[in-house]
């Protein structure tokens, strides 16, 4: 690169990067840090302990935090899993339905959650399960986290898709296989690492979501971010830094396969 | 094709249409079963297409293919006993060489066992066994050529389509290739339709050759019947090299027909169907079956020498005839060919074999 276009050179740059970072970090690293404090009190520093993390596991709201944390990882294994079968049919329909006129429509539809602000997606799905007549409970969680999840495990899936030249569906063929087989033995073996990013960015979504669960959940019925919101309204405690530590842990490991299985290339 | 034979393929009166745009115009041809059958013709003239049309990636707009017999839309690609040797390979990318050779076996209900021996046996053919557990992206171009008709042949199939199969693989392999290719159509006697833009190629391989362009069927013939007999500029033109002289035809007689040349030289010549007196027409002259000599023996044109060309097995000598066409003579650099060379800017007399000039329209 020349150095007159690199961005290194125009002054400020380093200054605004550096803000930016401190910015985006500082809250997360000092909720990391004081997770391993031994007091507790939030602000003053008394020596690293384990301290926090036993007493969430152990303490006296373990037991609600440990209902919570079935509740979310349960509802995010299943929520990703249904919505990236749900997406991998659409991106096949849409990639590879030809040019059928609600393609683009289609298209729209699908990835237009996103975009929507979350807490208009949270009214919305709490007027449909009220106007059905749906109680409130687990079962409405899952639903409106499959439903969002949609898009997110839709969007890796098309990408990777849009990559995979269509003559390979057609040698499959071909060589005797029928629509199923060319799909199951051709196409999803390329599209795999298209469909774990997909579902693992679903798994995030889900896990972390708090606003729509919080309109959809019925009394009784916590998730790890409700949960986390509940004990914060009684102040907060260095327990819920420990537990929030341990889901940032989860959201780092799980973004980095993500990238890591979407850069892989199962060819070689 | 003879009568008794039975017909692999055949198409009757198909058209090709991409919206607006015409891909084919109304081909008829039949192929035989154990045919070699070349479609040869430059790029875009549509023969991709109309192997698709064959194997079933693409629906035939207007008329009908029928495959021993059967009217090919009611057969989806996998039914259909065609395997085809893609343009651009498609070898799956995921699967290793084994398992791609194998896959169309698997397919046709074999078990993997009996699919691996056979895959086996093909990679030998095509002398790629130590390749066997390499993923395609780690083959060169032309070795995953090879995998491809390897692939194709693993099942069996009564027709085998080829796009340009050898197009990626260097000079001396591709001939190797083609004897080894003609062994193998002749051993097995499947039927090949052999894509190819190489019109040498054609000529060496096939039993018959259908020149195409522009979507187009131009001449259907032996490789004899079309490198020598020609039906029109076109197949001249691409098959071989040839002399093109614009002439008027004065007279026909008896079946000969006399031209005049612009230079005011006469020439006679066989006549051809589609040509009537007086009218203006090409004649089409191979390189090798004229000869360049000192003397003016009638019926000899005139001609300046430009340049003279040593090519190893033969020596081409360009010349500039009275009135500016230039003319090609090749002649053999052997004790047989009139191994005279002629220096730039000397005059020689250019004669011609009987029955070596064909008169052709447009
Ligand atoms: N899907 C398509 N949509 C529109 N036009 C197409 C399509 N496929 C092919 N064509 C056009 O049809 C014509 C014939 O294409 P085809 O691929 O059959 O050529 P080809 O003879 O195989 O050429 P080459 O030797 O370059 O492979 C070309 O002009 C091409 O642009
Ligand atoms: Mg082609």
């Amino acid at each position: 690169m020349s150095t007159v276009t690199d961005v290194r050179t125009y002054r400020g740059f380093f200054t605004v990067t550096v803000l930016c970072l401190v910015i985006l970090y500082a809250p997360l690293a000092v909720v990391t840090v004081y997770s391993f404090n031994a007091s507790a009190s939030i602000t003053v520093w008394e020596g690293l302990s384990l301290r926090w993390y036993s007493d969430v596991f152990t303490g006296p709201e373990s037991a609600k935090f440990k209902q919570a944390a079935i509740n979310s990882f349960s509802i995010a294994l299943i929520a990703a899993s249904v919505a990236t079968a749900i997406a991998v049919t659409a991106a096949t329909a849409i990639v590879r339905g030809g040019r059928f006129w609600l393609r683009l429509p289609s298209l729209g539809l699908i990835t237009l959650p996103i975009m929507v602000p979350e807490i208009v997606l949270a009214v919305a799905t709490l007027i449909f399960f009220n106007a059905i007549g749906f109680t409130r409970g687990y079962l409405t969680i899952l639903v409106a986290h499959i439903a969002f999840c949609i898009p997110f495990a839709y969007l890796p899936i098309q990408a990777r898709m849009q990559g995979i030249d269509d003559t390979y569906e057609q040698a499959a063929m071909d060589l005797y296989a029928s629509r199923a087989q060319a799909f199951r033995r051709v196409l999803l073996p390329l599209m795999m690492p298209g469909i774990i990013s997909g579902f693992l960015l679903a798994f995030i979504v889900s896990l972390d979501d708090f606003i729509i669960t919080n309109f959809v959940k019925g009394a009784g019925v916590e998730t790890l971010p409700t949960a986390i919101f509940g004990s914060v309204k009684q102040g907060i405690k260095p327990n819920i830094m420990a537990i929030s530590t341990m889901l940032l842990g989860v959201s780092v490991v799980m973004v980095t396969i993500s990238y890591v299985v979407s850069k892989w290339d199962n060819t070689k | 094709m003879a009568n008794g034979t039975t017909v692999a393929v055949d198409i009757r009166n198909a058209v090709k249409r991409y919206g607006e745009f015409t891909a084919l115009k109304t081909i008829s041809l039949g192929i035989a079963d154990n045919e070699f059958f070349t479609l040869l013709g430059p790029s875009g003239c549509g023969k991709t297409t109309l192997l698709r049309m064959i194997a079933g990636f693409e629906d035939v707009t207007a008329g009908e293919i029928f495959l021993y017999g059967e009217e090919i839309e009611t057969l989806p690609p996998h039914k259909r006993p065609v395997n085809t040797v893609f343009q651009n390979y498609a070898l799956f990318p995921h699967m290793t060489i084994l398992e791609n050779v194998g896959f169309g076996l698997e397919m046709l209900g074999q078990s993997k066992a009996q699919a691996r021996t056979r895959a086996g046996e093909m990679l030998e053919l095509v002398q790629l066994s130590q390749f066997a557990a390499r993923k395609p992206a780690q083959l060169s171009g032309g070795q995953q050529q090879r995998v491809a008709l390897a692939r194709a042949l693993a099942p069996s199939p009564k027709v085998l389509l080829l796009d340009e199969p050898l197009s990626a693989l260097d000079l001396k392999l591709r001939k190797a290739m083609q004897i080894e290719l003609k062994h193998i159509q002749r051993e097995t006697g499947i039927t090949f339709i052999f894509v190819t833009h190489d019109q040498e190629e054609a000529l060496t391989m096939s039993d018959r050759i259908a020149v195409m362009s522009a979507g187009e069927l131009q001449q259907l013939g032996s490789p004899r019947d079309i490198y020598e007999r020609p039906r029109n500029r076109f197949v001249a033109d691409f098959i071989g090299e040839t002399n093109l002289l614009d002439v008027t035809v004065d007279r026909i007689d008896g079946g000969i027909a006399e031209c005049v040349l612009d230079s005011g030289q006469r020439l006679s010549c066989e006549a051809a169907d589609s040509v009537a007196p007086d009218s203006r027409a090409h004649l089409s002259i191979r390189p090798e079956r004229l000869v360049l000599g000192h003397d003016p023996a009638a019926p000899a044109l005139k001609a300046q020498v430009r340049e003279t060309i040593f090519v190893g097995t033969d020596i081409t000598t360009l010349l500039t005839l009275e009135n500016g066409p230039e003319i090609t003579v090749r002649s053999s650099n052997s004790a047989r060919g009139n191994k005279r060379v002629f220096a730039p800017g000397a005059h020689a007399f250019v004669a011609m074999e009987p029955g070596a000039a064909r008169l052709l329209v447009d």
